[in-house]
């Protein structure tokens, strides 16, 4: 099952490479990995999506906590979160594409941010699942490139991972 | 405290005294261009603390590892960089896969020059990431100091491990005021102090209502110091124990209730007494492959209690019903205290019929051998060596089946006592692991057993032995084959000794002698008792002694549990 793992950690060099380390050493999957600084510098937010079944996840959790430079751990998709992850796709707009690409983009309730005469660059957030969905839309011809952020997310509530 | 309290001094000077303030009293290591400037301050400024010179750096972390291990006190080595880092590796790996309190110093290239490909530059953090507790490169002199106290305590405290620290050489030349850091914190890493009393109190629940019980314990309770609370815990419960390879001497190998080491070269008691068991109470241990077996037929009645410090060894290959997260030494007191004050009793009628069951495994008598003919079985020599003995030695071990023999016939009543590289199984740590046990208490008989292929991967360190009047006692058990590489392709590769067979060894009475050693050759079932007598007595109490026995080349370690089998599949002759 697909999990997605969000970590406080030292904001030093080298504690992405033990986070990253443990998941090759250990023959975990990382489907995608994100991290930058907090609103307290000296501590930068980690947050991975990864799968495995209970056990592997909970094994996981305890060896990511075991890094020293690890604050805290905590399995978002443990319980209700709100998940989000952004996307931008560089399109072939020429001709009556143009306007078919719009419609699509409203649909998603995405942005073109970048125009020029051939191309679209369109902007859009959300769940991981509703960026592929954009993506499977699309026809593949048109696609000159894609980048993802990788998902981040938060626990829904009052419940909230800080020191 | 030192007088140099506030006093500016070089990052070198500051490693010296720090090291001097934290209580460190031996440092093993190998000079180089990377650390000359800490080598200067130890010429300069060392008062207490003394540096013991070894033939290469591998030896230099097996040596602290063997100090370490013998005394519960963090072992020292200090190294330079580059090839003098990469040396240290397969000896920081060696620690950090049996939890063992380290602290390794590597010098590396200056600041400016890292990244740039410089002359003896490696990345020593990369390379050492993935087997320490944790590691630091220290880029300012002004951390110098807390840096090296958080290494102390992070390998230290909880479950212990090494801790690499690389300092570049303009640290170590760079100046600012020093003074002692007493105390430390980290907001990542806390410890845990006490195991869940809920937990320990359903754990008792469950141990005193068990038919078929048994107490696995492992390295931990050694680490842990928690050998008096186990033997206190087993005596009040009348439950037989079994130690795993680490754990040796964590209980009273004499013991009545002891049976024996379980595991692949485990006793026939001792693995049907757990696969027969309808409770486990595992402390301090890890449920290793060597020791399970085959997981999926791995005790299949039996509930398990698990008290460990590191919550990620729970419920990793065995699946727990109670863990207990907590130091062992107070779990087990703890227990100890509520099964009193409860006056909580085991079922005497159940524990009877288990252990009527369980002295009828016994007396297969599992291990026996037969010494016949004109060669030696290493058997004989493993237990004429515990006999000389007293059972008081320390034993330090290398790799393969003397390493079995030597944990089968020694019988170990105290902790810390045997000394073996049990989770990475490194050759050429007996030797040094020795001069770390043996400097640690120059009085104590310490032996190393050995083989030919072993001790060859590092016999420099017959130098070292020389250098510093360690009066070791060698026993090199010799069947002229990798004894354990041997065993297996008999078994296993239809007897095709592929490069198992050890060619053109060295006549190792004159190489020692060339070291200005003490080389003592056995060969005849006849004379070994008088000439190992002879080897352990006063006249050589204060030299270093190499004792070649040349062995039965056939002979195998029994019993074995082959790969992938279950405990109760066990070989046993």
């Amino acid at each position: 099952m697909r999990h997605i793992i969000s970590m406080l950690i030292e904001n030093e060099s080298g504690a992405l490479s033990r986070v990253s380390g443990l998941f090759s050493a250990r023959g975990y999957n990382i489907h995608a990995l994100t991290v930058a600084p907090t609103d307290e510098g000296s501590i930068s937010r980690l947050t991975l999506v990864t799968s495995g079944n209970d056990q592997q996840i909970e094994q996981i959790v305890k060896h990511l906590n075991r890094l020293i430079d690890v604050i805290k751990v905590v399995d978002i998709t443990e319980g209700d979160h709100i998940e989000r992850e952004l996307m931008m796709v560089k399109l072939r707009a020429t001709g009556a594409m143009r306007e078919e690409i719009k419609r699509l983009s409203d649909i998603f309730r995405g942005t073109i941010v970048d125009v020029t005469q051939q191309v679209y660059t369109v902007q859009l957030a959300g769940e991981s699942q509703k960026l592929d969905a954009f993506i499977e839309a699309l026809d593949k011809g048109l696609i000159i490139e894609i980048v993802r952020s990788g998902a981040v997310g938060l626990m829904r509530g009052e419940k909230s991972l800080h020191i | 405290m030192t007088e140099d309290v506030g006093v500016e001094l070089t990052g070198a000077q500051i490693l010296v005294h720090f090291l001097e303030d934290e209580g460190v009293e031996l440092v093993w290591g190998y000079p180089g261009g990377a650390a000359l400037p800490i080598y200067d301050a130890l010429d300069t400024d060392a008062k207490k603390l003394k540096h013991v010179l070894v033939r290469h750096e591998q030896a230099a972390v097996h040596a602290a590892d063997g100090f370490a291990r013998s005394t519960g006190l963090p072992g020292v080595s200090l190294v330079t960089s580059g090839p003098g880092a990469t040396n240290t590796v397969t000896g920081i790996a060696t620690a950090y896969m049996d939890s063992i309190p380290m602290v390794v110093i590597t010098g590396q290239v200056a600041s400016n020059m890292i990244g740039l490909d410089a002359f003896q530059e490696i990345d020593t953090v990369g390379i050492t990431r993935p087997i320490v507790k944790h590691n630091f490169l220290v880029k300012d002199v002004n951390d110098l100091a807390m840096t090296l106290k958080k290494a102390f305590y992070i390998a230290t405290t909880g479950r212990p491990g090494p801790v690499v620290v690389d300092i570049p050489k303009d640290i170590q030349n760079a100046k600012t005021d020093y003074q002692y850091p007493k105390s430390v914190s980290l907001r990542s890493y806390e410890p845990i102090t006490k195991g869940h009393s809920g937990q320990i109190k359903k754990a008792i629940d469950m141990m005193v209502s068990a038919k078929r019980p048994i107490i696995y314990t492992g390295g931990g309770v050694v680490l842990g110091g928690a050998s008096e609370a186990l033997t206190e815990l087993a005596r009040h419960l009348g439950y037989p124990v079994t130690n795993t390879l680490m754990g040796l001497g964590g209980y009273p190998a004499e013991d009545k209730q002891f049976v024996g080491m379980l595991g692949m070269h485990g006793t026939y008691e001792a693995n049907l007494s757990m696969h027969n068991s309808d409770l486990i109470i595992a402390i301090g241990a890890r449920f290793d492959d060597r020791v399970t077996g085959n997981l999926e037929k791995f005790c299949p009645n039996a509930k398990v209690v698990h008290v460990d410090i590191d919550p990620a060894s729970i419920s990793k290959n065995v699946v727990v019903d109670i863990p207990i997260v907590g130091p062992v030494k107070q779990v087990l007191e703890k227990m100890v205290s509520l099964l009193k004050k409860h006056k909580m009793t085991p079922d005497q009628d159940a524990l009877s019929d288990w252990w009527k069951q369980i002295e009828a495994w016994r007396s297969t008598n599992c291990l026996r051998y037969e010494q016949i003919g004109h060669k030696i079985k290493p058997q004989t020599a493993m237990e004429a060596v515990w006999r000389i003995t007293e059972g008081e030695a320390y034993v330090t071990s290398d790799v393969g089946q003397h390493q079995m023999f030597a944990a089968q016939y020694y019988k170990f009543n105290k902790p810390r006592r045997w000394i073996n590289s049990g989770g990475l199984g490194t050759m050429g740590f007996g030797l040094p692991a020795a001069m770390g046990v043996q400097a640690a208490y120059p009085d104590a008989t310490v032996v190393c057993v050995t083989g030919e292929g072993s001790i060859q991967m590092n016999i420099q360190e017959l130098s070292t032995c020389l250098q510093y009047g360690l009066p070791i006692k060698v026993l090199c058990l010799n069947n002229g084959f990798l004894g354990m590489v041997r065993q297996w392709q008999e078994f296993f590769y239809d007897r095709r000794y592929s490069m198992s067979y050890m060619d053109s060894l060295p006549d190792f009475v004159k190489l020692v002698e060339a070291y200005g050693h003490v080389g003592i050759r056995i060969d005849d079932p006849e004379t070994m008792q008088a000439q190992l007598e002879e080897a352990f007595s006063e006249k050589y109490k204060d030299r270093f002694v190499f004792i070649d026995v040349i062995t039965d080349q056939q002979e195998n370690v029994y019993p074995m549990i082959p790969a992938g089998a279950g405990l109760d599949e066990m070989i046993l002759v």
